[in-house]
């Protein structure tokens, strides 16, 4: 596969330097390398280059620890790569919804996010079942609960749930179309709020990109403080999880103690920087804020003490056999599927599928915590696995924060007619920014893609024959972001 | 059985002091903006993300309904204060200039005598990033436990006597938020929380928005924040209820 250009994360390049090939070829490439190669597709969208409309890939390649890029020219349609590689089949109705450009023999063509100005959200054709004993169950766009929104259709035989279809768009504001003619002073703002729980991952990705093309080397400190933050984030969003998921089988122990514990992690964040969320920490070029000696010591102190509690906490819900029971065997989505479907993060890595940014493209001796069962009871152990792993990455960057400053002087501008592109593990799983700029410097073109993007069908697939009961703690376990996927 | 009540011993009675206390505040927390008499406006205007710069008699001032709270400004002569009190009952009381903070006057729209003592609440996301949400989610929790206050988050809206609206109202969201505010008994309250259901906050420009929430609907009480601290929150809604 000579015609890929293969980038380190992170790395920029001249738009005249991707690659553009006959689309057969193209295809053939893609295909080859997702179905045979072991790559994932981490981004696949259609863009402008050079006044002519393209499709560009993005495929993670983590034997060679490398992104690999290829475009192609195309017109109103192509031979959908869906039929040939699933995991292509939401970018594709993503592609076809914003540009209509038809991937032709997709057999799913609908909206992701009914983002077209005349769209009427929540109005097309779902699947139906038909005979006597089968019924349909409709919930959302709001739920009981103090959630986001997204429509759930359940057709249902009995109990059972025979498919499950997921319409979602209620959170989409245009996130990426008020992006493009930046940066400006709304830039860091609009990407960490892309997906509200994630901020620190999506600004680390922006900033990264915009370091690159400036030249701009981070102090030692700072990357420090950064990954600080980033495995707060982590942490806070994971013991949330758990304590949702036990309040969901009604074990109230371990939830209420999650609930305040997690409120603890955050306000570590809030120590940071002021804001429990991380906003505004993470800059171009470095940090807001230091973090002086008595802040260590203080962080320090609540780690410890954030930790004893979590894990006794923790310790009471998978020891009680009334919850294992609920939580094993419940939505199970095995390897395979994960993998076919391009599933990403905790929830693909509860399938046992070993996928992790930190390992695929950053470090060597990382080793992505995975669970073989694929069940709701997985997918909690990989979130417990990963709060000893994160800990410990928090304890030791707080003992071993090196010295010196927190920003090198980043400009706010970025290189002209240049594609930028960078990808971490946020804690739900790989969230990647693709940004394209056009001759002056200004933003042409940003892509999101958010861990849920490839996720919610995954939560379709573990609902087939459970029963609809189950839907509540199947939904939480993968806990996926709405308004990350809606944008 | 034991076990548990061990846990419990364990893990503590920890459940905040706020209020009567004041609450926790993180040292770099962005209350409520001061403009100082040396203030460089029009360079605070040239780098703030929201267009919050506005005017209050003829001087100029921050508008908390649209301030992200991003503290850039700070660097211009604007002082974040540690004044948690933020949320108004209308929208030009959340316009801050050089005046330090004055509690504001309750208008009484029925709220205290009908729900002084129990104040359900349907909550309605509508467009924004999630951490409004969570963080008014985090008043559930034992560690700020609004429910001693009897006030209470309600799955229908048949049951609730207020709904509290988050992010910017997302043309997608509209009528959803409207059915839902049309399910429930009258009179009922409008809470708009966070800079996005205030103003449309960082996204007020897009096309794809329909709101804010006072656009759609008659709103009763605002709470600045991106996102409201969960002190900002909790002092709102129990001023609002006559608690404060
Ligand atoms: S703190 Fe508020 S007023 Fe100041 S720049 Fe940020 S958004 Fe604008
Ligand atoms: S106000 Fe801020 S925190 Fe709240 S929904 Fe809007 S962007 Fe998110």
């Amino acid at each position: 596969m000579m015609d890929f250009l293969m980038l380190d994360n992170g790395a920029a390049c001249a738009v005249n330097a991707i690659p553009c090939v006959e689309m057969a070829e193209f295809r053939a490439a893609l295909i080859d390398g997702v179905t045979k190669q072991n790559c994932r597709v981490s981004a696949f969208c259609a863009l402008d280059i050079n006044s002519e409309k393209r499709l560009l890939a993005v495929l993670l390649d983590s034997a060679l620890k490398k992104l690999k890029l290829l475009s192609s020219k195309v017109g109103t349609a192509y031979p959908a790569l869906t039929c040939d590689a699933p995991a292509f089949h939401w970018f594709e109705r993503e592609i076809w919804e914003e540009h209509k450009i038809l991937p032709e023999g997709h057999r799913w063509l609908k909206p992701i996010r009914f983002s077209a100005p005349d769209a009427e959200i929540g109005v097309t054709d779902y699947f139906t079942l038909q005979g006597e004993a089968a019924h349909e169950v409709a919930v959302g766009p709001v739920h009981a609960g103090v959630i986001e929104p997204g429509h759930f259709r359940f057709q249902c035989m009995g109990e059972d749930v025979h498919f499950l279809e997921i319409e979602l768009g209620y959170q989409c504001r245009g996130v990426e179309k008020l992006l493009s003619g930046g940066p400006d002073v709304k830039t860091l703002h609009l990407i960490e709020t892309a997906a509200g729980d994630s901020s620190i991952a999506a600004a680390l990705n922006y900033c990264a990109i915009a370091e690159t093309m400036n030249h701009v080397e981070v102090p030692p400190r700072a990357v420090a403080l950064r990954t600080l933050a980033l495995e707060l984030e982590r942490i806070a969003n994971h013991i949330g999880d758990l304590g949702a998921l036990a309040g969901d089988v009604a074990f109230l122990p371990t939830s209420s103690f999650c609930g305040r514990i997690r409120g603890d992690f955050l306000n570590m964040t809030a120590k940071l920087c002021g804001n429990r969320f991380g906003r505004n920490f993470v800059i171009p070029g470095g940090v807001r804020f230091d973090l002086d000696d008595a802040g260590i010591a203080e962080l320090q102190k609540k780690v410890l003490q954030g930790e004893k509690e979590l894990f006794h906490a923790l310790g009471l819900m998978f020891d009680a056999p009334s919850v294992l029971d609920r939580l094993e065997n419940t939505g199970v989505v095995t390897a395979e599927t994960a993998r076919e479907i391009g599933m990403v993060g905790v929830a693909a890595r509860a399938s046992g599928v070993a996928l992790d940014v930190r390992r695929d493209l950053n470090c060597d001796d990382f080793i992505p915590e995975t669970v073989r069962g694929g069940d709701v009871l997985s997918r909690a152990l990989v979130r417990k696995k990963e709060l000893v792993h994160s800990l410990d990455v928090v304890k030791r960057l707080l003992a071993e924060l090196p010295s010196g400053e927190v920003q090198t002087p980043c400009p706010a501008t970025l290189t002209a007619s240049t594609l930028g592109i960078h990808l971490v593990e946020a804690w739900r799983g790989e969230l990647c920014h693709l940004v394209l700029t056009d001759e002056n410097g200004k933003i042409r073109y940003v892509k999101i893609v958010d861990p849920s993007f490839h996720n919610w069908f995954g939560l379709a697939m573990a609902l087939r024959g459970q029963q609809i009961s189950d839907f509540p703690i199947c939904n939480k376990s993968f806990n996926l972001s709405y308004c990350g996927h809606d944008l | 059985m034991f076990e548990m009540l061990k846990a419990r011993f364990f893990q503590g009675y920890r459940t905040g002091k706020f209020p009567p206390a004041a609450p926790n505040l993180p040292d770099h927390f962005c209350g409520r903006p001061q403009v100082e008499a040396h203030a460089d406006i029009e360079a605070a205007r040239a780098l703030c993300p929201t267009h919050a710069w506005c005017e209050k008699a003829g001087a100029p001032a921050i508008d908390t309904g649209k301030c992200i709270f991003c503290g850039k400004c700070a660097a211009c002569g604007v002082t974040f204060t540690r004044e948690y009190r933020m949320a108004a009952m209308t929208r030009e009381k959340l316009f801050a200039d050089a005046s330090p903070y004055t509690p504001e006057e309750q208008l009484d729209r029925g709220i205290r005598k009908m729900c002084g003592h129990s104040l359900k609440i349907r909550q309605v996301s509508a467009g924004g990033c999630a951490a409004c949400e969570l963080d008014f989610n985090v008043l559930n929790t034992l560690a700020w436990d609004m429910g001693r206050f009897g006030i209470q988050a309600v799955a229908s809206p048949r049951h609730a006597d207020a709904i509290l609206v988050t992010g910017p109202v997302s043309r997608n969201m509209l009528l959803a938020l409207k059915k839902t505010y049309e399910a429930m008994p009258k009179p009922c309250w409008v809470i708009a929380s966070g800079a996005c259901a205030v103003s449309g906050g960082i996204y007020a420009e897009s096309p794809d928005v329909a709101g804010p929430v006072d656009k759609i609907l008659p709103v009763d009480l605002y709470v600045p924040g991106c996102p409201p601290h969960p002190a900002v929150l909790l002092e709102a809604l129990l001023r609002f209820i006559g608690r404060m």
